[in-house]
Formats: C-alpha cells, sequence, structure tokens
C-alpha cells in the first residue's frame, strides 16, 4: 500500500468503514510514513470537531409537528379503511365476549368433552383475538431480536427463542406476556403484510403434561377463521395463531421448525 | 380488522424517527417554512408505502423517504443547485488534490476546537446540498456508508467522494471565517 492509495481511503478509514484486513494494511503504512499518519490525523480532527459539536446541529422536531403528523396519519387512516370495518373500539368488549364464545364453542366437540389439545388451542385462539382487540399486541416494539430476547429477562422464567425473518417476509414487530394453560407464556408477535401472527412459547414440563402440546409432530387446526399450528421442539412447546391463509402461514412454522441458526 | 393496526405497527416502528426525519429536512431545505409541511408529507407517504416495508430498519426506510420528498420540494421550488458555488481551485491557502481532500491545517492549531456551533452551522449551510446531505447524514446520524447510499440512492463510491469533498469544502469555510475573524 503506496501513499496514493492512502490518500483515497482517508475519509473511509477515519469512518471505520474499511475491512480489517484493509485497516491493518493502512496501519502498517501510518507506522512508516510520518507525512500519511499526519493526514490521517489532520482529517480525523476535523471530523471530531464536527462530531463534538454533534448534538448541538442536530435539530429535533418541534413539539407540534408530532401532534400534527399523528392526527394526519390517523385520518389517512380513516380515509383509507374499508367501509365494512368494524370499530372494535366502540362496543369492543361486547364483540369479545361475543367472539370468544364463537371461538370456544366451535372447538370444542359437540358432547362438551374437550381435550387438552382443544382446550390449548382454544385459549392460544382466544389470547389472539384478545391482543388484537384490546390494542394490546405487544409491550416491547421492536424488529431487532436483540431487544425482543432481553427483553424477556427477568419477565419469564426460562428465555423463548426470538429470531426475525424478514428477509422471508415475516418481519418481526414485537414481544409481549401472556398467560395460557396457567402459566406465563412468551408471545412474539410477526407481521407478514397486513396479517399478524402470534407465536406463544413456554417449556414443555413432562412433570405436567396437560401443558405440554402434541409432540413434535405439527398438528394443524383452524378455527373461525384462523389457522394454528402447534408442537414440541428441543423442549419447548410452540403455537403460533393468525388469520394468514394456512399455507403461508405454514411456511413459517417451517423457518421456525430449522434447526440451524 | 389487520388495517387498523397497520396505524398502531406504524407509530411503534416508524414515529420514534420523527426527529431524524425533521432533522434531514430542516438541512436540506434551510429551514424554510415549508420544512415541516414537507416532514408530514413524508411521513403520509410512509404509511402508504408501509405495506411494502420488508427491512428491519425502519429509519433508513423512512429517511429515504423524507430525502426524495424534499429533492422533489427543492427541484420545484428551483432551489436545487448541483453545481457548487465554491470554487476549490482558487484558494491559495490550501490546495484540493484529485481526490477532493483538501490539506488545511490542523483545527487544533487554527484554534478551532472551540468554533461555536453558530459558525459549524453556517458553515454547513454553505455546502451544496448533495455534499451537506451527506456529511450530516455521517456526522448527526453516525449512519454508514452503505445506509447513506440507499437513502440518497446514490453508490457507496459516491457516497464517500462526496463525503470527502464536503468535509474539505466545510473545512476551507471554516478556515477562511476564522482568518477573518483574526484580522478584523
Amino acid at each position: 500500500m503506496n501513499c496514493t492509495d492512502i490518500k483515497r481511503l482517508i475519509h473511509a478509514y477515519i469512518d471505520a468503514e474499511l475491512d480489517i484486513d484493509t485497516s491493518v494494511e493502512i496501519e502498517r503504512h501510518l507506522r512508516q510514513c510520518t507525512a500519511c499518519a499526519q493526514l490521517i490525523e489532520q482529517q480525523n480532527q476535523w471530523r471530531l470537531l464536527i462530531e463534538s459539536n454533534a448534538v448541538d446541529l442536530y435539530q429535533k422536531a418541534p413539539a407540534k409537528l408530532s401532534k400534527n403528523v399523528r392526527s394526519a396519519l390517523r385520518e389517512a387512516d380513516r380515509a383509507g379503511a374499508k367501509p365494512f370495518a368494524i370499530s372494535w373500539r366502540t362496543g369492543g368488549v361486547g364483540i369479545a365476549l361475543v367472539l370468544s364464545a364463537i371461538v370456544i364453542g366451535n372447538v370444542a366437540p359437540l358432547f362438551g368433552i374437550v381435550s387438552n389439545q382443544d382446550r390449548l388451542g382454544n385459549e392460544v385462539i382466544s389470547s389472539h383475538v384478545r391482543s388484537l382487540m384490546a390494542d394490546h399486541v405487544f409491550d416491547v416494539a421492536s424488529s431487532d431480536e436483540h431487544t425482543v430476547k432481553p427483553w424477556f429477562n427477568g419477565k419469564l422464567d426460562f428465555s423463548p427463542p426470538v429470531h426475525d425473518f424478514s428477509a422471508q417476509g415475516f418481519t418481526l414487530v414485537g414481544g409481549r406476556l401472556d398467560y395460557v394453560s396457567n402459566r406465563s407464556v412468551a408471545a412474539m408477535v410477526y407481521r407478514h403484510e397486513q396479517h399478524f401472527i402470534n407465536l406463544f412459547a413456554w417449556p414443555a414440563s413432562p412433570a405436567n403434561p396437560a401443558n405440554d402440546t402434541a409432540g413434535s409432530n405439527i398438528e394443524n387446526r383452524s378455527s373461525q377463521g384462523y389457522s394454528v399450528f402447534n408442537w414440541t421442539q428441543a423442549g419447548m412447546n410452540y403455537w403460533v395463531v393468525s388469520d394468514l391463509n394456512r399455507d403461508k402461514l405454514q411456511e413459517f412454522v417451517r423457518l421456525l421448525k430449522t434447526p440451524a441458526r | 380488522m389487520a388495517d387498523k393496526f397497520k396505524l398502531k405497527v406504524f407509530e411503534n416502528i416508524v414515529m420514534p424517527h420523527l426527529d431524524a426525519a425533521y432533522n434531514l429536512a430542516r438541512w436540506l431545505l434551510h429551514h424554510h417554512p415549508d420544512t415541516e409541511d414537507v416532514v408530514q408529507e413524508s411521513f403520509l407517504r410512509a404509511f402508504k408505502f408501509f405495506d411494502g416495508f420488508r427491512g428491519n430498519d425502519a429509519r433508513v426506510w423512512l429517511l429515504a423517504i423524507v430525502r426524495n420528498t424534499c429533492w422533489t420540494w427543492l427541484q420545484k421550488n428551483g432551489a436545487l443547485q448541483l453545481t457548487t458555488p465554491f470554487d476549490e481551485t482558487t484558494h491559495s491557502l490550501e490546495y484540493t488534490d484529485e481526490n477532493g481532500n483538501s490539506w488545511t491545517s490542523n483545527p487544533e492549531t487554527l484554534a478551532l476546537q472551540s468554533a461555536s456551533d453558530k459558525t459549524l452551522r453556517a458553515a454547513l449551510e454553505q455546502l451544496p446540498v448533495e455534499f451537506r446531505e451527506v456529511v450530516i447524514l455521517r456526522e448527526l446520524e453516525g449512519l454508514s456508508y452503505k445506509e447513506i447510499a440507499k437513502i440518497t440512492g446514490t453508490p457507496p463510491g459516491t457516497v464517500m467522494s462526496r463525503l470527502a469533498r464536503g468535509r474539505g469544502q466545510l473545512q476551507h469555510i471554516l478556515v477562511d471565517a476564522n482568518q477573518r475573524d483574526e484580522i478584523g
């Protein structure tokens, strides 16, 4: 590496944009070339001058802008809403009760005996629906698995697997604590286009098989337009619920089941 | 039902970057009275295109939309000067090489360490918009060349050369201002 190369790479170097190998080569040259070393130092000092003033130079949005943008968005949202959309806010509780009843009623067999699987299926569907109705989809909103996963620390007695699949069209949008089958569970919320997916996870407990799912075979069922998949893997129970069509949701399930990460 | 939650998700994921959006717009539009309107328009466009948002980085995605909206405004209002008004070659104090680097003195020796942010602000305002935006996105938002490339729709190599020239011009302007202060 010669001085001409260095001059070409000054800014990339001081901005830490170069790979390790190139940086090492540059540093080797700088140790032997005081002219280039001086150059780099000068440019770095100028960079630091701006950086040290960055806080004062940064222009934050005025308070009223936030308010105006929010109401403009709400207006746009209202204008874009489909004519037959039910307004969940007004009368939301009443509708929630009715819908829960329908969901539970349909999944349970006619003669009233509910298997464990059916019971769990009812619960996760209710939980999914309730989270959307009560506007309580997530407690932590982030697409970054390194933000969502640690959020569960201290709130759960296990560490749920959290992965983002934006590249495959399933974006992690957040996480939430939920309560299913008499225990705290992790709910990871994903979005595919306009559909929400709730992924529930909790540890399998051989001591309490009533809480466990069917086993490593993926079971799937649908109820009231919701597709549900469940399985057990590596000591963890998984339930996936969404109004997304079953084939697409199955794609998502396959991603989750992939062992290699 | 899904439509209702589009707004909720948008508010959670995109609204946190309102300051970044305003900062970029303010620097591109020289704090023109229309700045807030342009930002609002950017957010409405972002909301319209939100279904197409697949990535991880809402800030980069949003800033690309803000940048586009600002440049459209600049073009419409005849404020876009892509030729640099600042003639780098006639400066006698320093010279600029073929890479756009200028050999000015160290800011320490020029006692520019205490340069007020007002001085810096004035200097930044003088940069041509295509240099200014790269400097702002790099120094104030801390974005990588790759991210700036996505926002400006230019290759990373162009980002680097505009950054080099933008920094170079900034240094010229600040050295000039400093000398004038010392004399006058």
